[in-house]
């Protein structure tokens, strides 16, 4: 608790001096903008489309790849970076993550809550940005929780630590809208609005899921309809029209419909991933991805037909029943049938050893090195049609990069750099190195908080701040920590599993914070 | 018998190169299904006893449960089955001492949760009692090379109905391998769970279901009162234990929670301390010190900062998972995966542990991560093994490859801490133990499935 209280004084002493010297200031806050050309020399390179290079170069030029090959002439102007003995693989894109969230992650009222968006709420100095940029991911399809059938807006960020929040989205990459089936919209685990509660919410079954994502898009495609015939007279030069209504809630659902906007629907069991496959036929439209999808082997060959991608853990399993069949070689599985597979985190801790994770897929249903480094770099990429634009070493690409000591798909690789547009976001020496500096400026800046503190009148709260500066819960390490009982607080609220990777024990809430 | 038979079989699963399948298959369509009184000599591995130098080229000799014989210029006997060892290591099996093995099954249905009694106090109840032989988590924990786990009530500090329990009962050593509870004990009463009082300002109000944040002391009277309890509970329980020697009756005016508490107070049996922070390990060990009880800290995310004093007072630590999310902001996003190297430069024992059983099997990731971030692998390597045995007392039978001890042991591919390693032959008590499990059973009938016809 003593340190919340510090990083919020920190953070209040921050915001002041910004406040008053914001003009000049806040180009200065930023990291220093990259040099035009980096040359990466002598590492191991693994490009993902093309094999290893052994002892290759990367050239970067403007933040994308300009060349990648085994001996690039570093250019007169280049920063040279002598990675000798050193790995090389493109920036980890996590294809479920709840990071950089400013408070809950779930509109948990009601069932169908696609008017809020994620991207409204983006907090740009999470902590766990800086965490996850540590251990190589450079990507994040942030999602909206999974307490609703049809939950709320979802957004790709890039990991560009110490950049404002409008500055953290990937740039044409197309939104999503997080869907959710099973156990977590039914609310099955821990009370609160499900069956047998005193005012449980529609749905509480696998059934009613169905209807009600049946019966949003029913809706949806009136709304869609109106408007079309709307734009068609207009256009038409019919000039006397009143525009129909617009309803928010469904203008998402119709950008669903026409392919502007991707499903990324939460889900377990085998019957209700193919439920939402036959829904999504009925009205028309794709599943982008099936998220958990931890019986995603079992009906492999469907999803592979759909064209659906499936982002899955590593070897999670045995939290809740639809979780009881849940197998490490799911991955493995659906790839040999044809689906394009992602291992993903749903966890801003678990996102900081996605190499690692991944790697399991080789013990797991033998996939091979290329294979299992797919699953975090290229596979996610294509599942949100941001292929073209990170998750190989291609040149023409966004120099999104990590560089570890060791092979990435071992548990003693360490990441040294990690790169976003070319730009060094994170340096484990340079880290090491500030640590002193930070601490120290902790001490000053407590020290004056002290001697503030003991000038204020009796009663005055030092850490109360200004509106908008509150940043609780939400995979806070330390933020608002949810009741201790299985609620749908603990349970759903912060996380899409239902429950966590570890118990919801006293020092797990406090280790884990919101996202249990 | 036939289970081991199966497991011959299903380790053939694991054997993805066809030349170890034809061996193997060989070998066991000429023997007889195996037996614990089997002898069993693994021939050409590179064995590392962790009690000495690993052997290059050695053989090791399992008979009537027990290592036989380990060495480089070993004998083997005309009786035993013999594995070719060659380009495979061994090593003793890993240890995880903190799960909540066969006590919960599937964490949200609390019909299958058994890990914590209600009440604070329950030093009486044991683990082993109800832990669940055929638990599906066994299994699938031993395919990953644990050949041994604690499995320990209230462990992490959660009854069943959301309160904390302080002393939380006792955990039982067990081998993952029995049809029945007796064939798995190693230790009944491994160790006394006290799940330390935290000071609070923040806490959880039943009666609203919020939070609510309180005043320093306020929150430091409760813990007062709590840690007196605990005080209290140890002084009845003393007094109890003088009386019974005294020729109380065995049979009449039982207390059975002071009896449980007896082996404590007599510094027979280990207090398993869970504690985070540094003021409330420094307090624990204070406590324990003044108690003169034997303690054991779990969990520890600050022991780093009171490393000193845990080295001073020989008290080791039972690591939280490296796996965690840092609990404040401000930290080095390295904290705890440095922590495990910084705490045995101090001299501090260390071991890891799970904290959970779904997770159980990212044990060795655990240790390696630590490797990563500067632990030495051979401390590693303990830390999975001999330490654990060593702070519940049980290095004489297992930890090591010594001749005497239990043949818990592990036949692998190669480093049993790293991700893609694999398990070829798992040995609990001296018998060959199936590594099949109710994920890999899943993965055959899938990869299976015809392919579907309908799915367009």
């Amino acid at each position: 608790m003593k340190n919340t209280f510090v990083a919020k004084t920190l953070k209040l002493s921050v915001a002041l001096f910004c406040a008053l010297f914001a003009p000049a200031l806040s180009r200065a806050a930023n990291p220093p903008d990259a040099p035009p050309v980096i040359l990466i020399q002598n590492a191991t390179i693994y490009t993902i489309t093309h094999g290893i290079i052994d002892h290759g170069s990367i050239l970067i030029r403007d933040g994308k790849i300009a060349e990648v090959g085994a001996s690039i002439k570093a250019p007169a102007n280049a920063q040279v970076v002598d990675a000798a003995g050193q790995y090389v693989m493109p920036g980890i894109i996590d294809c479920h993550s709840h990071i950089a969230v400013d408070g809950s992650v779930n509109e948990g009222s009601i069932s169908v809550s696609s008017i809020v968006n994620i991207a409204d709420v983006l907090n740009s100095d999470d902590v766990n940005i800086y965490r996850d940029l540590a251990g190589g991911v450079t990507v994040a399809n942030v999602l909206h929780g999974s307490a609703n059938s049809i939950g709320g807006q979802t957004v790709v960020i890039k990991l560009r630590w110490g950049q404002p929040a409008s500055r953290l989205p990937f740039e044409g990459a197309l939104p999503g809208i997080k869907f959710a089936l099973g156990e977590n919209p039914k609310r099955s685990n821990g009370g609160g609005g499900g069956r047998g509660a005193q005012q449980p919410r529609y749905p509480t079954t696998r059934m009613g899921v169905e209807e009600t994502i049946r019966g949003a898009f029913v809706e949806a495609r009136d709304y869609k309809r109106t408007w079309d015939d709307y734009n068609k007279r207009v256009s038409a030069g019919d000039k006397n029209l009143i525009a129909p209504r617009r309803d928010l809630r469904l203008e998402p659902l119709v950008e669903v419909l026409e392919g502007k906007r991707y499903v990324h629907s939460h889900c377990y069991r085998e019957d209700e991933i193919l439920m939402l496959l036959r829904v999504a036929k009925e009205f028309g439209f794709k599943v982008r991805t099936f998220q958990h999808v931890l019986e995603g082997y079992k009906v492999a060959d469907e999803i592979a037909a759909a064209g659906a991608g499936a982002s899955t853990f590593s070897d999670w399993w045995a939290y809740k029943v639809e979780a009881f069949e849940a197998i490490p070689y799911n991955a493995a599985i659906m790839t040999r049938r044809g689906v394009v597979v992602s291992i993903n985190s749903d966890d801003a801790e678990e996102a900081t050893h996605l190499n690692q994770e991944a790697a399991k897929t080789m013990h797991y249903g033998g996939l091979s090195h290329e294979e299992a480094m797919k699953l975090v770099t290229l596979n996610p990429a294509m599942q949100l049609g941001i292929d073209k634009r990170v998750g190989s070493i291609d040149a023409g690409k966004d120099a999104d990069l990590v560089i570890y000591n060791h092979d990435p798909l071992s548990a003693y690789a360490v990441v040294q750099k990690t790169l976003i547009d070319g730009r060094v976001y994170f340096d484990r020496q340079k880290d090491i190195a500030d640590r002193a500096t930070l601490e120290a400026e902790k001490k000053t800046l407590l020290e004056k908080e002290k001697k503030a503190a003991s000038k204020r009148p009796e009663g005055a709260d030092g850490a109360r701040r200004p509106g908008g500066q509150r940043r609780p819960g939400g995979g806070r390490p330390d933020g608002a920590a949810p009741p201790p009982q299985s609620t749908d607080d603990t349970q759903i609220n912060d996380s899409d599993t239902g429950d966590s990777k570890t118990d919801p024990s006293p020092s797990a809430s406090a280790n884990h914070g919101g996202v249990l | 018998m036939n289970r081991s038979l199966n497991g011959a079989i299903m380790s053939l699963r694991f054997c993805f190169s066809l030349c170890a399948v034809f061996v193997v298959s060989l070998f066991f369509g000429t023997t007889a299904p195996a037996q614990t009184t089997s002898v069993y000599a693994i021939t050409h591995a590179k064995i590392f006893t962790l009690a000495g130098a690993p052997i290059e080229d050695g053989t090791l000799i399992i008979r009537d449960g027990k290592i036989a014989a380990v060495g480089a210029s070993v004998e083997v006997p005309a009786s035993a089955q013999v594995i070719d060892g060659k380009g495979l290591q061994i090593y003793p099996g890993l240890f995880d001492p903190i799960t909540q093995m066969g006590l919960r099954e599937i964490g949200a249905v609390s019909a299958t949760v058994d890990s914590a009694e209600t009440g604070p106090f329950n030093p009486n109840v044991v683990a082993a009692d109800a832990v669940l032989p055929s638990s599906e988590h066994i299994p699938v924990t031993r395919a990953a090379g644990i050949t041994e786990v604690l499995a320990v009530p209230a462990s992490g500090g959660f009854d069943s109905s959301g309160g904390e329990g302080l002393l939380g009962g006792q955990a039982s050593a067990i081998h993952l391998n029995g049809w029945t509870i007796s064939d798995m004990l190693i230790k009944k009463s491994a160790a006394m769970v006290i799940n330390w009082p935290r000071i609070q300002s923040n806490t959880f109000d039943p009666s609203t279901f919020a939070r609510r944040q309180r005043p320093y002391a306020e929150a430091k009277q409760e813990y007062d009162k709590q840690v007196d309890e605990i005080t209290d509970w140890l002084d009845r329980a003393r007094h109890y234990s003088q009386i019974a020697s005294h020729g109380g009756s065995a049979e009449f005016d039982r207390d059975l929670k002071l009896e449980a508490l007896g082996p404590v107070v007599r510094g027979e049996l280990p207090v398993l301390v869970f504690a985070e922070n540094a003021r409330e390990i420094r307090n624990a060990v204070e406590f324990c010190d003044a108690q003169k009880i034997k303690m054991i800290l779990a969990g520890g995310d600050e022991a780093y900062k009171v490393k000193d004093l845990l080295r001073s007072k020989n008290i080791p630590v039972i690591l939280r998972p490296t796996l965690t999310e840092l609990r404040e902001e401000d930290l080095p996003y390295d904290r705890l995966l440095t922590q495990p190297a910084e705490l045995v430069a101090a001299g501090v024992k260390i071991a890891f542990g799970s904290f959970d059983n779904s997770f159980a099997r990212r044990l060795g990731q655990q240790a390696a991560n630590a490797v990563a971030y500067g632990l030495p692998y051979d401390e590693a390597l303990k830390a999975v093994t001999i330490n654990p045995a060593q702070m519940f007392g049980l290095a004489d039978q297992i930890g090591t490859l010594e001749t005497g001890k239990l043949a818990n042991l592990i036949v692998t591919t190669g480093d049993p801490l790293e991700l893609t390693t694999d398990v070829r032959y798992l040995f609990i008590k001296g018998e060959l133990t199936s590594l099949d499990n109710k994920h890999h059973r899943l993965y055959e009938k899938y990869l299976n499935r015809p392919k579907a016809t309908n799915s367009k």
